[in-house]
């Protein structure tokens, strides 16, 4: 059965992109002093705009806007008053709303019921979440004690986000970071600025003081300018295992402080008595939600044999009713993969997938001509060695495993060098519970997946990274000890 | 034959590692003096391979201490202190010959360190609640999160506390369900050994807390760039930012958590606060839907 929509776009001319945009230091957009670069639509591979590339001195002049703004005018503010501009924030951000998740899903290339539904609310609600906190910070962390003295904020954080989240990872960074008292110096992912750069301008709207916020774009040599620039207090990175690891390094030997958020491998353990229409929900939503460019996705499915059959012919019939193509279509399911690098590795690891003796299944879509495009592809006769059982391939490849018994899928989920997040699905309350403890990962997500809230801690184990975003528990990595 | 001519029977410091008293693999010692320099004894001088089958003898221990009931955990490290008590003599005198203080001071330090265990065990079943909780998100959804161990951590033991310094960042390492292995102190590892025997005796399983006496140029790098140990506490390496530097570069290829190498030994006698216990805890969260 075919399903025929009319096309349903939503309209672009809400957002007025520039043709060029400079770096965002000391409440000011200023030119750069290196070159600049584009950033396209990876639907479309349209140029949307030219951006700056910011070198060490743009970096450091960035730094120094927010060192400024630190010690003279946001350490100083009550803490009821910094309260007061994240609130602004986060109603400028509401207001702003459908024009930030269209340029969103332009840059990025998700689905715009995606960016409008998940992404932006996410962010409007951190920003509402985390200015509660910047008068009540001596009641966070109880384990400390109670006093002034343990909640003082760190300094200056240099924060580097990626692609996959754009606006929602400059969120999860600012906001707690500004709630603490301290200023950031933010760089977001080099095919996914603009949203950030928006943001720059509403924190004008919000008459946020100079400095406080100050947004560099550029790729990998803007990053390393920034995590290894002497006046930066305090590392926050998301992105790869690969980066994180070059970060600890880069900072070993010095006083700054770190969190890393990391890759994922996660897996998604469906066992025989759970509700299989509802898991097989779960399944698509947990690799295919985003692209599947979601360090948290869940692209290990180990399935329980004697359902094994019956789930994945489920699974793929619900696959054929994804819809693949425009982002600005609401009726899209699956956008645009963000970069032709990123497409080139999905599609690298996908064809060793079928070297290694797995088998691949797509369903029948039709992919537009321009653009990033990568089929919702599901590989079948995984063994835990195939190395799309074990690397981030974060795009929507989905890796299928069986196991019988209860301690088997515990060896097997558990059975990587990641630990971010992981799903069971299950009718039987005691056995999600074990499974739970069992499960070595920051976030469990049990007869749901996906779920984020900025009241909800979220962040891995061993080399998905360390720290945490979000909740109580995010608010520490922005307090001095 | 008189009392006065008998001669001593001296007892061999070896490793603790698995629960057992093995020499080191190598087949190295080295000489330890007490703090006037005088020859005590031959303790083992661990290598690079009894640092990874200690490592492997508190990855095997892990699984089951993390599982235990915190109440559980609670009363071995109880127990630990309450079998140290009991050798109270024998301590403050190994403290005296370590460190070189006078008996009252020795007793002192012998004492708190008890008193440190006491005060950490009972933090086994309280932490959950006091960093963990329940999310209130904006859902149908039940969200819970509470700490776990982190796994097996490496802890470089505190040079000149060799009792009370030990005993300060062992306990808040274990209490939680951690296992670890401790390099000791350099020039004063005869406490740490006989701790472990204390901890042999008390209900503590193998594997739990493995001990390493010897050189930490052997030992340290190993422990920082082994890809099974989770986190490293680079306590007994204070003041030396060079070594703490190349360990944290090391520690980086697993991503471990580091605590890193303080300027100067702390004080031990200070309210040691929560800081060395969560230093080694991850935060899970459970989501649930709530409906009928």
């Amino acid at each position: 059965m075919t399903f025929d929509y009319a096309p349903a776009p939503e309209s672009r001319s809400i957002v007025d992109i520039k043709p060029s945009y400079g770096l965002f230091i000391d409440g000011d957009f200023v030119d750069g002093h290196g070159k600049s670069f584009k950033t396209i639509s990876p639907a479309t591979e349209e140029v949307l705009a030219e951006v700056a590339e910011a070198d060490e001195a743009d970096v450091d002049a960035a730094v120094k806007a927010a060192r400024r703004a630190y010690t003279k005018v946001w350490s100083k503010l009550p803490g009821r008053e910094r309260a007061k501009y994240l609130y602004r924030i986060a109603r400028i951000i509401q207001e702003r709303g459908r024009e930030l998740a269209v340029l969103e899903s332009l840059d990025n290339g998700k689905p715009i019921k995606e960016s409008r539904d998940v992404d932006i609310p996410i962010v409007a609600a951190h920003f509402f979440y985390y200015a509660g906190w910047a008068d009540k910070l001596e009641y966070a962390l109880p384990e400390r004690g109670h006093s002034g003295e343990n909640s003082r904020p760190i300094g200056v954080a240099g924060q580097v986000i990626p692609w996959n989240f754009p606006l929602l990872m400059l969120a999860w960074k600012i906001a707690p970071a500004l709630a603490c008292g301290n200023t950031v110096v933010l760089k977001p992912a080099e095919t996914t600025p603009l949203t950030a750069l928006l943001f720059a301008e509403i924190c004008q709207q919000a008459d946020l003081p100079p400095g406080v916020v100050n947004i560099i774009t550029g790729a990998g040599d803007t990053g390393r300018h920034l995590v290894s620039h002497p006046d930066i207090d305090k590392v926050a990175f998301t992105g790869s295992t690969e980066v994180g690891r070059a970060i600890a390094k880069a900072v070993a030997g010095t006083d700054k402080r770190v969190t890393l958020e990391l890759g994922g491998k996660a897996a998604n353990v469906v066992f025989d008595d759970a509700a299989l229409d509802q898991a097989v929900e779960g399944i698509v939503n947990g690799i295919f939600f985003n692209q599947g460019h979601v360090c948290c996705a869940g692209s290990r499915l180990l399935v329980q044999e004697s359902v094994a059959e019956e789930v994945l012919a489920k699974l793929k019939r619900r696959m054929s009713t994804l819809r693949v193509g425009d982002p600005l279509d609401k009726n899209t399911d699956i956008g645009a993969i963000n970069s032709a690098e990123q497409l080139a590795r999905i599609r690298e690891l996908s064809d060793i997938g079928e070297a290694e003796g797995a088998g691949r299944w797509s369903p029948e879509c039709e992919l537009p001509q321009n653009g990033f495009w990568f089929p919702p592809t599901v590989f079948t006769g995984v063994s835990q060695a195939h190395r799309i059982a074990r690397e981030e391939i974060f795009g929507p490849v989905l890796s299928v495993l069986t196991f019988r018994t209860p301690a088997e899928a515990v060896e097997k989920a558990n059975n990587t060098p990641y630990g971010l997040s992981a799903g069971v699905w299950t009718e039987k309350g005691s056995r999600i519970l074990w499974m739970a403890n069992q499960l070595r990962a920051g976030v469990v997500w049990a007869n749901t997946f996906n779920k984020f809230d900025p009241a909800s801690p979220f962040g891995g184990y061993k080399e998905s990274g360390y720290g945490r975003e979000g909740g109580r528990h995010g608010l520490e990595a922005y307090l001095e000890h | 034959m008189s009392t006065d001519t008998r001669l001593d029977v001296r007892k061999t410091y070896k490793l603790f590692v698995g629960g057992a008293f093995p020499r080191s693999e190598s087949g190295h010692s080295y000489v330890v003096t007490d703090s006037k320099g005088k020859f005590v004894a031959n303790a083992a001088n661990a290598s690079r391979k009894d640092a990874r089958d200690a490592v492997q003898a508190a990855r095997k221990a892990f699984g089951s201490w993390a599982s235990r009931t915190a109440y559980n955990r609670g009363q071995i490290l109880y127990r630990v202190a309450e079998l140290m008590e009991d050798r109270r003599p024998q301590f403050v005198e190994a403290v005296r010959q370590s460190e070189g203080a006078t008996a009252a001071r020795a007793t002192k330090v012998v004492d708190e360190s008890i008193d440190r265990l006491v005060w950490y065990a009972g933090w086994s079943d309280k932490v959950t609640q006091v960093v963990g909780g329940a999310n209130p998100v904006a859902g149908p959804f039940f969200n819970l999160s509470t700490p776990e161990p982190t796994g097996v951590v490496a802890v470089l033991a505190p040079q000149e506390s060799s009792l009370l310094g030990l005993v300060s960042v062992v306990a808040p390492v274990i209490v939680t369900g951690n296992t670890c292995v401790v390099a000791t102190s350099h020039q004063r590892p005869l406490p740490a050994i006989t701790f472990s025997e204390v901890l042999a005796t008390s209900d503590v399983p193998g594997g739990v807390v493995n001990i390493l006496t010897g050189e930490l140029s052997r030992t340290a790098p190993t422990l920082a760039s082994h890809m099974d140990v989770n986190a490293i506490d680079l306590t007994g390496i204070a003041g030396d930012d060079a070594l703490a530097t190349e360990l944290e570069v090391s520690a980086a290829d697993n991503l471990k958590r580091v605590r890193r190498a303080p300027a100067a030994e702390p004080d031990w006698t200070t309210d040691p606060g929560t800081d060395r216990l969560t230093a080694f805890l991850e935060t899970k969260t459970v989501w649930h839907p709530i409906g009928i």
